[in-house]
């Protein structure tokens, strides 16, 4: 047999590729069908009872929304009745809501608005899903500034010619390396209320003994303080990319910037912010991918409250599919999250396109 | 030019020293925590709190001892959950260098049809997170064989929970380490194994004897990020495995973290399970930060 340069044999071009893609298939294609399968039933992780085929139930549990207009309680005069602090007028319990609307039949209240006396109230079938979510966005929303800022600033500090820049580039790297459960639980001994560093700090810096929130016990406080943690873990990573990003740019670029008689800013703008075009966009998106599989940090730091303020898709999807064992529902909360993420990843992707072809 | 230059080095010597400052400020803010942890396992809980409103937090304490890790070692389970950790990371990190650098070889050295869908299905799943799959996952190992032998007959047990294989075996085909080795293999030059294919070399022998013994860095680079994903996997853990015989470091701690009130003993339990990982990434980081910085710009 003559060797060739023409196709490689398909026995040889198997033995290569089989085992690889194998596994991925086992183990990555074959989950999600099976996910998308068990959507349609009430599968349980342990249960002598057969699985059974209930259609669309597990979607409409999940997504099923509606929107009540709630008016407040009257006297016998027709006078508002005022709340205990007297701020504002009483509302009928959600008890005697449902009461009225027999539609709400296990619906429970999600959020609420109010506009002039009436209340608008976002009822939902599995209101904790819709707080996962919004959590997640939120969390998205602040982890995205603020890691890929930092990742871009470090970038640019470690790319300047100056000694010790690689010792730099390992110091602010090092977190990345540090498993996501040490850095939480180290971060939550700093974020301590009474005795943190973080409070400590905050304290010295103002002058005043009673400085600093309550970071993981308060609802206003705990997402960002995750957010805050989860950026000082990540950005090192990001920070390499940028770096690699910086240093594809042809110096000649600045150079003929620089006799043009641009100043530093704007060869920031107009050279080195162009050049990290795709670099940028293969950023943010996996920061945003990321962000949204947010689990770890909120397992250990907070267990999602308090009051839901920290609970994520991710999380939510694990107490229903893992600890209460229901996988099909478990399977709905993924499958809808992995279609949310692959599309805000598609859109995202279009819109940095978009703005950097201008 | 000469006229400038007395100027000039001020300037820059200024510059410099602003950017040093920028620098040493942002590196205390990135290495704090970790230095508080490691400085922390050296000293006792009541050292800890009443070190803890200054500088001293970060410096060692003039009694300092590894009484916390003699602690850690002899009344918690950390040994054999060590023992566990390197026997799932170990199969990771060498079976997953193997099978990823053969696809990646096949992608980049061979040719078939078909290879470009493949590569661009491994480059879409790089980014999708393990989280998304977590679940049908678990529903899908509840069910797999395994064999087994029970009075000296082969039998077959149905789920793959409460054991190694289950924290191995599914992460052994990693995206992001097919596609670094991919690129890597892409731009080592085709002479190389061009002469060999002429000499009648089959593809094992340019692949066992070209391209990886050529492929150094990229492999300490896939042997790095295998070995970091595997030795911090915590979410699968904690969902696969009940129990104490099979728990690896980082249900661990976290299960550590949940029984003690002792600060200096959890602060030791983290350094312990942290600072291999750190080493092996500072043994290797040259070649490490070269390739992980490449996969983003040309991807």
């Amino acid at each position: 047999m003559k060797p060739t340069l023409g196709q490689d044999s398909r026995r040889s071009v198997a033995l290569f590729a089989a085992p690889a893609l194998l596994l991925f298939v086992l183990f990555v294609a074959l989950p999600m069908l099976l996910a998308a399968g068990a959507t349609l039933t009430n599968h349980r992780l342990m249960s002598p009872e057969p699985t059974r085929y209930i259609g669309l139930d597990n979607y409409r549990r999940l997504l099923a929304l509606d929107l009540v207009v709630i008016e407040p309680l009257r006297d016998a005069r027709g006078a508002l009745v005022r709340d205990e602090e007297g701020a504002g007028p009483r509302y009928p319990t959600w008890r005697q809501v449902r009461q009225q609307h027999p539609q709400l039949e296990g619906y429970r209240a999600a959020f609420h608005l109010d506009a002039g006396s009436s209340r608008i109230v976002l009822a939902a079938s599995d209101p904790l899903f819709y707080r996962s979510l919004i959590n997640t966005f939120l969390f998205a929303a602040l982890v995205l500034p603020l890691q890929c800022g930092a990742a871009l600033g470090l970038a640019l500090l470690v790319n300047q010619k100056i000694r010790g820049r690689i010792f730099f580039r390992t110091v602010y790297f090092a977190p990345v390396v540090t498993s996501m459960v040490v850095a939480s639980i180290v971060w939550a001994f700093m974020l301590n209320t009474d005795r943190g560093m973080l409070n400590e700090l905050l304290r010295g810096l103002l002058h005043d003994p009673n400085a600093g929130p309550d970071w993981l016990g308060d609802s206003h406080y705990a997402l960002p303080a995750i957010a805050l943690m989860s950026a000082w873990q990540g950005a090192g990573f990001q920070m390499l990319v940028f770096l690699a990003g910086l240093q594809s740019i042809s110096p000649e670029l600045y150079e003929a910037a620089t006799l043009m008689g641009a100043n530093a800013w704007q060869r920031f703008v107009h050279v080195t912010l162009p050049g990290l075009r795709n670099t940028i966009i293969f950023v943010l998106v996996s920061t945003t991918l990321l962000a949204f599989g947010l689990f770890t940090q909120v397992d250990v730091m907070t267990s999602g409250g308090p009051l839901d303020s920290t609970s994520t898709v991710v999380y939510h999807a694990v107490r229903s599919g893992f600890k209460e064992q229901d996988v099909g529902y478990g399977s709905t909360i993924t499958l809808v999250f992995f279609l949310i993420v692959l599309a805000l990843s598609v859109l995202q992707r279009m819109l940095v396109a978009k703005g950097a072809s201008k | 030019m000469n006229r400038l230059s007395p100027n000039r080095g001020a300037r820059r010597l200024l510059r410099d020293a602003a950017l040093l400052l920028a620098m040493s400020a942002l590196g205390i803010v990135f290495v704090a925590p970790l230095l508080f942890m490691v400085i922390s396992s050296l000293k006792s809980d009541a050292a800890i709190f009443a070190n803890l409103n200054s500088w001293s937090a970060y410096l060692p304490s003039s009694d300092w001892s590894l009484r916390n890790y003699s602690a850690v070692f002899e009344k918690s389970e950390l040994p054999a959950f060590l023992l566990n950790s390197s026997l799932i990371a170990a199969p990771i990190v060498v079976g997953g260098v193997l099978v990823n650098s053969m696809l990646a070889f096949s992608i980049a050295r061979m040719r078939w049809r078909g290879r470009q869908p493949v590569l661009a299905l491994v480059v879409a799943m790089v980014i999708v997170p393990f989280e998304v799959i977590a679940i049908p996952l678990l529903s899908l190992v509840a069910r797999l064989p395994w064999p087994g032998i029970e009075h000296g007959q082969l039998v077959m047990h149905t789920g793959w929970f409460n054991s190694l294989h289950v924290q191995v075996i599914p992460f052994l085909a990693n995206a992001f380490c097919v596609f670094l080795f991919y690129q890597f293999f892409r731009d080592i030059p085709p002479e190389l194994d061009e002469a060999a294919k002429m000499d009648g070399a089959g593809p094992w022998t340019i692949y066992a004897r070209i391209i990886m013994p050529n492929s150094g860095p990229v492999i300490a680079t896939a042997a790095i990020v295998l070995f970091i994903s595997a030795w911090n996997q915590y979410l699968w853990p904690i969902m696969v495995i009940q129990g104490q015989a099979f728990r690896p470091v980082q249900p661990g701690i976290q299960q550590f973290f949940g029984r003690t009130n002792s600060w200096g003993q959890i602060m030791a339990y983290a350094s312990v399970i942290t600072l291999p990982v750190l080493a092996v990434f500072l043994l290797f980081q040259r070649q490490f930060v070269a390739s992980v910085a490449g996969s983003g710009v040309k991807g």
